[in-house]
Formats: C-alpha cells, structure tokens, sequence
C-alpha cells in the first residue's frame, strides 16, 4: 500500500487529504500513469512527485510505505 | 531556524538567528500580504504547506547560501493559515561579513521559495477564490519537477 498525499486544489478537487495505492512497487511514471486513467479530471503534466519528501524523477521506484506526495506548482512567498 | 508556522511571525526573532561577531551586514526580507493584485481586490490569503518537506527544503536553501557565499548565514520562517492583508507571509534574514553577498543570499533565497517548496497560495476574492500556482496547467515541468540541483 502506498500513500499519496494531496494539497492546494488537488485535495479539494479530490475531497481528501490522501489515496491509498494498491501497489507494493511502482515507478513513478506508472503511478502518474495509473491516476490519470483513475481520475480522468487529473492532468499530472504540471504536477510534481515527491517520495519520502525530495522530488522524484520519473523512472524512481516507489515502494509499499513510502510516502508520496502531488506537488502542483507552488506559490509560497 | 527553518520554520513553518501558523502564527504571526516575529521579524525581530528570525533577524536575531543570524546576527554575530563577523556578519557587518544583516539584510532583512518580509513578504506581506498585497490588497491589488491585477486591479483585484483580495480580501485575504490561505496558506497551505507539506509542512516536513517544505521545511526541509528551506534547510536546504540554508544549506545552498552557506556554499555560494562563505560566511553567509540564513534564517527563514514562513507562515501558513488565513493572513489578512498587510500580514507577513515570509520573513528571511541574511548576514554576511559585507552587505553585498548578504542582499543576494536573501534574494536567492525568496527566489528559491517560489521555485521549490511545497507551499501554497489561495486568494480570496469578493467574488472568488483561486489557488495560485496554478490549476490550469500552464506551468508544466519537463524533468517532472523543478530544477533542485544544489547552485
């Protein structure tokens, strides 16, 4: 199982603050893959992927308890 | 001091991390919440972080002005939650042996802020509200996320 957290309009859009993934193992293109055939609304183009909280790239393995995180573009400051 | 925090943030507090015997030049930045933006009036911000990310990557930040310029010290902290108009956002404090390096260690470092750290912006409309950043998908990163190469 791995859990994907969801901020800004994504846990609006969403209605949740995180997902549970079905997986043991999966790259993080497949995960952008996989949520983008779930949620037909969600485009990942503009979203970045974090794994146990640095920014993953897209051919880095996600494992079962990891934590994953949608980063949409940020605006802080 | 590296911090996220759902409180006003102490200028005065943040400044005096970096203050020390060599630094002979400490430059302060403060990101208030702006009325007008784009001829609309916000009435006030929401602020969301991934709190332990977003304070990571502002150690790093710390860590990146400590290399480009020696002797270079930072503090940052960084509110979330509802601001009011004319409230801090973010307070960075540099200090460094001479005020050049000291002025663009700061403006690095609120550079850096909006380029990587996991916070976000809701204005507040009379009429709306929108989270900046932003969802219509005009900003889309080619490596799948920003450049966070160190420098």
């Amino acid at each position: 199982m791995i859990t994907v957290l969801l901020f800004a309009h994504l846990r609006e859009q969403f209605g949740t603050r995180d997902l549970q993934i079905e997986e043991n193992s999966i790259t993080v293109a497949d995960l952008r893959k996989q949520l983008e055939e779930k949620y037909e609304f969600l485009d990942t183009k503009s979203i970045m992927i974090a794994v146990n909280e640095e920014f993953a790239d897209d051919e880095d393995v996600i494992q079962a308890g990891d934590t994953v995180a949608l980063i949409p573009p940020v605006s802080g400051g | 001091m590296f911090e996220i925090i759902a409180s006003p943030i102490s200028a005065q507090e943040v400044t005096e991390q970096v203050m020390h015997r060599n630094a002979g030049a400490v430059v302060n930045f403060i990101g208030t919440v702006r009325e007008i933006t784009k001829g609309r009036k916000t009435l006030y911000l929401e602020y969301e972080a991934y709190v332990p990310m977003a304070k990571a990557k502002l150690e790093q930040i710390g860590r990146e002005i400590a290399e480009k310029w020696p002797g270079a010290k930072s503090a940052i902290v960084h509110r979330v939650g509802r601001l009011e108009i004319g409230e801090a956002a973010v307070v960075i404090a540099t200090s460094s042996p001479h005020r050049a390096d000291a002025y663009e260690a700061n403006r690095y470092a609120i550079e850096r802020i909006k380029e990587m750290v996991p916070i976000w912006k809701k204005e507040h409309w009379e009429d709306g509200e929108l989270w900046i950043g932003n969802q219509q998908g005009t900003i889309s990163y080619e490596n799948g996320k920003p450049e966070v190469n160190e420098g």
